[in-house]
């Protein structure tokens, strides 16, 4: 029997070096992979309560949250493909047309 | 049982080993690859945990498909003069890096708090779910209790294809404009041409 407490630490240790990536790194792509390790990370915290509690709602949560994920990597990758051919760069400190 | 243990944080280092790569790997290209290993040791991980149906899907949508997307765009997109591994140390980093810590530090306390107990509750127990067939299982319940939000997500994934056609697709916007500009002058379209 795995502690459910050392699956939701591991999980919040893997969102943390996700949301640390979002925030230092400038790579456009990187930083959305960063993202997909958050949204894993959380999967990873279903599918621990769902272990813990002998239930199956956390199961059903990650399906949904996997299909929210790959609906959003092709919408973000296809924006990044549109900024790259439009800017020339993914660096997103150059792309700030609607900063303030 | 204790084997399973073992296991478990071997997975467990390799997949924050995998995580801290993709943080500080240089090339996009490593990195899709360190996470594409974060990803399959997070699939060993559900096993353990009993979820083989969410280890397989994992697999194949994340592992499978997503990265390859990824490794598509690395390949499209030609970013080697797009380097811009800046890992200077600005002040806002450094303050977001630190709450970051803090949160996480909250969060791990939260989690091993005595007073957070996680008991069972359901009736799916890890042997009801080997006597009744744990794919059987979560197919009956997706199309019982979740079949709205089951189809809702069906639209939303038709919604996403056609969005990323649409974002995607390369205009041509040349001095041309639309070709159907013969179909009748009435439309509106004919007021800074000919002049």
């Amino acid at each position: 029997m795995i502690p459910v407490s050392h699956v939701l630490t591991l999980s919040a240790v893997l969102f943390s070096i996700g949301v640390t990536g979002v925030i230092i790194r400038r790579n456009a792509l990187i930083v959305f992979m960063c993202i997909e390790l958050m949204l894993n990370a959380v999967n990873l915290g279903f599918i621990g309560f769902a272990y813990g509690m002998h239930s199956m709602t956390g199961v059903m949560f990650v399906f949904f949250v996997l299909i929210v994920a790959a609906s959003e990597a092709v919408i973000g990758l296809a924006i990044m493909l549109a900024i790259f051919r439009n800017r020339g760069t993914l660096n997103i400190d150059e792309i700030n047309l609607l900063r303030w | 049982m204790e084997l399973n243990l073992i296991f478990f944080y071997i997975f467990a280092a390799m997949a924050v080993g995998g995580a801290l790569s993709v943080l500080l790997f240089r090339s996009p290209a490593y990195c899709a690859m360190a996470l594409v290993g974060t990803f399959g040791f997070l699939s060993a991980i559900f096993i353990l945990l009993n979820s083989e149906f969410v280890a397989a899907i994992q697999l194949l949508i994340y592992a499978g498909a997503i990265m390859i997307l990824f490794l598509f765009v690395i390949m499209l997109l030609n970013l080697r003069t797009d380097t811009a591994f800046s890992l200077k140390w600005s002040f806002p980093k450094l303050l977001g890096a630190a709450v970051t810590m803090v949160i996480l530090a909250q969060m791990i306390g939260a989690f091993n708090h005595p007073s957070a107990k996680i008991g069972p509750q359901g009736k799916y127990s890890p042997e009801y779910l080997a006597e009744q067939g744990a794919v059987e299982i979560i197919g009956e319940i997706l199309f019982t209790d979740y079949v709205l939000p089951f189809e809702v997500i069906s639209v939303l994934l038709m919604v996403a294809v056609i969005g990323a056609v649409i974002i995607a697709k390369r205009r041509d916007t040349g001095p041309g404009g639309d070709s159907g500009g013969d179909s009748g002058g009435a439309s509106g379209g004919g007021e800074g041409e000919e002049p």
